[in-house]
């Protein structure tokens, strides 16, 4: 028998071939020149983020299978990688006075960041089930690892520990939806598994029906909607603020990257049908979020819960489908991304050893004292609350838009009353900072030129995409056609 | 002459924002003045609008259209007709008004004067958007400056009054935000162009059955901010702790911004709807001013009371919309000027009061009129124009709008007028107990006059007061056109309604006809066909009876046989 290799196709998977050796190369650093060179790896990680993004940016415009349709390169995944690039630049800049402050530069700390970032990639380049597990893997151990960084922390390893159980748990369930769906189909491909649904009755098949509904929790544990959401607030609270803010940020990105790309594209008719369910699990997740982040003092816990809050936003995106939801998906995806790393910025800069100023109540008279820094928050959680003309209005009506366009009036109407409880606990901390007196002094910021570049980027992103989304919207809309 | 004069006007102050974010703080004089100075000339970029308006075109003037997010369809569509025309240049006017008021606050004197900035370019784009999406922009962007205008310079209870106000005005846009999402696909589906530009929406005929639904999207928007009762009780918190000048702009521009959003789109867009909705405004605009006004009357706090009374009188604007003529329409504009005027004066007459002897009840004061003899010519004239006095602004609006109201229902026209009478209680009552009788409090005894800058403030409004109730021509001349072609466009619009309701019940009718006549022309036949058969049954008997009676005249043939 003659053993038939496929042709590889190693331009269309370059990023990702870039981002592996570049790390592993790190970590050698690391090794060989421990005390010399530690202080470099981060801008080291920063120009491998670059690099990486401009091969990415080189991709836009083509679709090229490769691997046995294993993986694709399409509009979708391109802009989607760059979506991680981006969170992934952002968080190194965050990272590196933050790891030296806790003592945590470690060389392998940016290649776990680097490898969790290539893990995004696949997935949302995984034209295969099986390439997107390996991706939600590769992704998910780098993570569980990362939350447990500060190893004499207890907090951090309870949240490493509980991140890990919860997430091996979800990620059976994935797999076993993987595997149902295949016994059902045939076939792990996404394409093939579409064509075969769409000749053969699928809601009739039960091994079809209890497939979908084990990919929904799968998935749904990795965005965190509500009710697979319990792990989020300690989580994001116990870990090393750097890795929380990239936590709420990219896995959540590439999760959705890939429920979309799923749902929409190899389970278009079982997701119209299951959109009932999802309808609910939106709802709950947009609402539960926002109302429990209401009762929340610490910063990072509430930020955890606006968290659920905008996954139920984005889920809202994958119901309406149509031409409008994909698009819509990947803006507010973006915008949410500037947004949330913006705040997290600040709570890093406004954070000492040991995290001691993560209570809301903490940042009283800020507005007094650093007022670059207030207003910039303030402009992050208007944002973060959907008001004009900041960029998570636009995203915020992108998606209601596309949900009143495919005919989700009510969810529509159920999103906006939410963004008005938003509104409450997001105004708490503008309250706080502006209209509250100092309850005690504010430790020395801890500031570097890199944390100042991450805040002006992030500004830049909130503001302009806000005020010019025109380009932006443009190259969405041609990004949102999943074949 | 080309030059963008709405732009320049809307975004100077802006662009003064962003300089003084460049000032040192410390430095609170240079701060104030270069504020005054972006507001004058503000407000002299925008007087050309007055002058060089055209008065006899129902078109948008001054009209700047350029895309802004094409794949939308969103444009930065702005222009003016006589119905924004005064509004605008209310908010320029009050704005420089408000920064000179505000020449006494020291905490943070630069972040206040950027918030104010910024709100004033907030209000100014709300009145002038034209297209959809950058109304919304603009109307949801003017919230922020202004709740933190309250909560950081605001009284005691600040932070409960701002909240309350953010949170009931954002729950009203938040469902007017799908109204127009809506709006915009339905456009989307009758001519397949994606655009937010109001011109183009007005040509859509929105199914009446919509027009429902979206015309309480909307209500809930405007109402709020208007404040219809009753969703008015954001409105006595934010204005009682509210800075003078916060409570200057929230009564004078603010609530206007409710009322416009009914002219401007409400009407327009849903004209059955609004047709359909009048006996509950109507009721709740009277219940408003009655309401308002009895509650105003019993209040110890002087803000509390014009707060109050601010209900009240934005009670005769709503009904005065509501009516659909030219005498209510135009009265309600031009009641909206005339309560920006004096409401706004007299909350600078209380702020004037509450910096000399920091209290604001009623009790606190009583024989002000012996020491601060000129403030009490400014506030009777204030308080008269309020009132409604023959010779003073108010007297034209709410003539107007009874005059309206009357053509339309006499029942509403008469509950509304025992507002005026009411408002003459409550206000010449204040009156008396504030500046008449005896000096009790002995605080009062060393109260001062007004000094240049307070002359400088209450000087304007008070000619301004004057003059449109004198002479009230410029305005309403400039106002005509637009306002006339506006009903004809609401008419006409609710006409083809009708006439499609008509149409649609004559085809009901019709259909029911046809039935009854198909029913009839069955019995008919039924009845013929019963007719028939009756008639060969008896055929049939006859024949057999003549059969019968052959055989018995055959038989004895037969028998002779």
């Amino acid at each position: 028998m003659e053993i038939v290799i496929p042709p590889f196709d190693l331009k269309s998977i370059s990023p990702i071939i870039i981002i592996t050796v570049f790390a592993i190369i790190i970590l050698a650093i690391d090794v060989f020149f421990k005390k010399t060179l530690r202080d470099a790896l981060g801008y080291f990680a920063i120009l491998v983020v670059a690099v990486t993004g401009m091969v990415v940016g080189t991709q836009l415009g083509e679709t090229v299978y490769s691997f046995s349709n294993m993986f694709v390169v399409d509009n979708f995944s391109v802009f989607f990688s760059l979506i991680f690039l981006v969170s992934t630049g952002i968080v190194i800049l965050l990272s590196i006075r933050y790891t030296k402050q806790e003592g945590i530069n470690n060389g392998e700390y940016y290649t776990l960041i680097l490898f969790a970032t290539m893990g995004m990639m696949l997935m949302a380049g995984g034209a295969d089930l099986l390439t997107i597990f390996l991706g939600l893997e590769i992704m998910s151990i780098s993570l569980y690892v990362l939350a447990g960084f500060r190893r004499d922390c207890v907090r951090s390893n309870e949240a490493s520990l509980k991140y890990f159980l919860l997430g091996a748990f979800a990620t059976c369930f994935l797999l076993y939806g993987i595997a149902m769906l295949y016994g059902a189909t045939g076939t792990t491909n996404i394409k093939e598994i579409a064509s075969f649904l769409a000749n053969n009755p699928s809601l009739s098949n039960p091994m079809i029906v209890t497939a979908t509904s084990l990919l929904v929790i799968g998935f749904g544990f990795k965005v965190a909607c509500v009710p697979f959401h319990k792990w989020t607030p300690d989580v994001y609270e116990g870990a090393p603020t750097a890795i929380t803010a990239f936590m709420s940020v990219g896995p959540k990105v590439a999760a959705f990257a890939a429920f979309a790309r799923v749902f929409l594209v190899a389970l278009p008719d079982v997701g119209q049908k299951w959109s009932v369910i999802l309808w609910v699990l939106a709802a709950l997740t947009m609402t539960v979020g926002n109302l429990v982040a209401i009762a929340q003092t610490n910063i990072k816990r509430m930020l955890a819960y606006s968290s659920i809050a905008h996954a139920g936003y984005a889920l809202m995106a994958i119901i309406a489908g149509g031409d409008f939801g994909p698009a819509s998906l990947i803006f507010y995806m973006l915008a949410y991304t500037f947004m949330n790393l913006g705040a997290f910025a600040v709570v890093i800069i406004l954070g000492r050893k040991g995290e001691e100023n993560a209570n809301i109540e903490d940042y009283s008279g800020l507005g007094y004292k650093h007022p670059i820094l207030a207003v910039s928050m303030c402009i992050f959680m208007f944002s973060l609350a959907g008001i004009p003309p900041f960029v998570g209005f636009i995203g915020k009506f992108y998606i209601f838009s596309a949900a009143i366009k495919n005919g989700f009036i009510i969810l529509a109407i159920i999103g906006v009353v939410n963004c008005v409880i938003a509104v409450f606990y997001y105004l708490r901390v503008t309250v706080v900072m502006y209209m509250k007196k100092p309850v005690r002094e504010f430790a020395p910021l801890s500031l570097s030129p890199f944390i100042i570049l991450a805040l002006i980027l992030t500004l830049w992103g909130t503001i302009h995409l806000g005020i010019f989304p025109g380009k932006i919207i443009a190259l969405v809309q041609n990004s949102s056609l999943l074949y | 002459m080309n030059l963008p004069i709405l732009t320049i006007a809307t975004f100077l102050p802006l662009f003064g924002a962003i300089w003084l974010l460049f000032v040192n703080g410390e430095k609170q004089e240079k701060i104030k003045r270069i504020a005054l100075v972006i507001a004058i000339g503000d407000f002299i970029i925008s007087l050309p609008l007055f002058f060089k308006f055209k008065l006899n075109t129902s078109e948008f003037q001054f009209v700047e259209n350029i895309p802004w997010i094409k794949e939308f369809g969103i444009s930065y569509h702005i222009g003016i007709d006589g119905i924004s025309l005064f509004l605008f240049l209310l908010t320029s006017f009050l704005s420089l008004i408000c920064i000179l008021a505000s020449w006494n606050i020291t905490d943070r004197i630069k972040e206040y004067m950027i918030a104010m900035l910024i709100l004033q370019t907030g209000m100014l784009g709300v009145f002038i958007s034209l297209d959809l999406f950058l109304f919304y922009v603009f109307w949801e962007l003017m919230l922020i400056p202004m709740y933190l205008i309250i909560g950081v310079w605001g009284g005691p209870r600040r932070i409960y009054a701002t909240i309350k106000f953010f949170l009931f005005t954002m729950a009203g846009s938040v469902l007017m935000l799908v109204g127009i999402i809506v709006i915009f696909f339905m456009n989307h589906k009758a001519t397949g162009e994606y655009t937010f530009d109001l011109l183009k929406i007005y040509n859509l005929d929105i199914p009446m059955g919509a027009q429902f639904w979206l015309f309480l999207a909307f209500f809930f928007a405007f109402a709020i901010k208007v404040p219809m009762f009753p969703f008015h009780t954001w409105l006595p918190d934010a204005h009682v702790e509210a800075p003078t000048a916060g409570s200057v702009i929230l009564a004078a521009v603010l609530l206007k911004m409710g009322t416009y959003g009914f002219v401007r789109f409400s009407l327009p867009l849903f004209p059955y709807a609004s047709h359909q909705f009048v006996p509950l405004i109507a009721w709740l605009a009277i219940a408003g001013i009655i309401y308002g006004a009895l509650v105003a009357m019993v209040q110890e706090d002087l803000k509390k009371l014009v707060a109050y009374s601010s209900v009240s009188h934005l009670g005769f604007v709503m009904l005065g919309i509501f009516v659909f003529n030219i005498q209510g329409m135009e009265g309600s504009i031009l009641q909206m000027i005339n309560h920006g005027l004096s409401t706004g004066a007299l909350f600078l007459i209380v702020g004037m009061l509450y910096e000399r002897s920091h209290t604001r009840l009623i009790a606190d004061y009583g024989g002000l009129a012996k020491k601060m003899p000129i403030f009490a010519v400014f506030f009777m004239v204030m308080t008269l124009s309020s009132i409604g006095l023959p010779g003073l602004n108010g007297f034209v609006g709410e003539f107007l709008v009874l005059v309206g109201v009357f053509k339309s229902n006499v029942v509403y026209a008469v509950l509304a007028t025992t507002g005026v009478i009411l408002s003459a209680c409550y206000m010449l009552w204040m009156f008396q107990r504030v500046m008449f009788n005896k000096i009790t409090n002995p605080v009062n005894r060393k109260l001062k006059d007004l000094n240049m800058r307070e002359w400088a403030l209450l000087l304007p409004i008070t000619i301004l007061v004057f003059w449109i109730g004198i002479y009230p021509k410029p305005l309403l001349s400039r106002m005509d056109v637009s306002v006339n072609h506006l009903l004809t466009q609401v008419d006409d619009k609710y006409k083809i309604s009708l006439r499609k309701i008509n149409l649609e019940n004559d085809e009901i009718a019709a259909r029911a006809e046809r039935a009854a006549r198909a029913v009839a022309a069955e019995a008919a036949a039924a009845e013929r066909a019963a007719e028939v058969e009756a008639a060969a049954r008896a055929a049939e008997a006859e024949a057999a009876e003549r059969a019968a009676e052959e055989e018995n005249s055959a038989d004895p043939m037969m028998e002779e046989d």
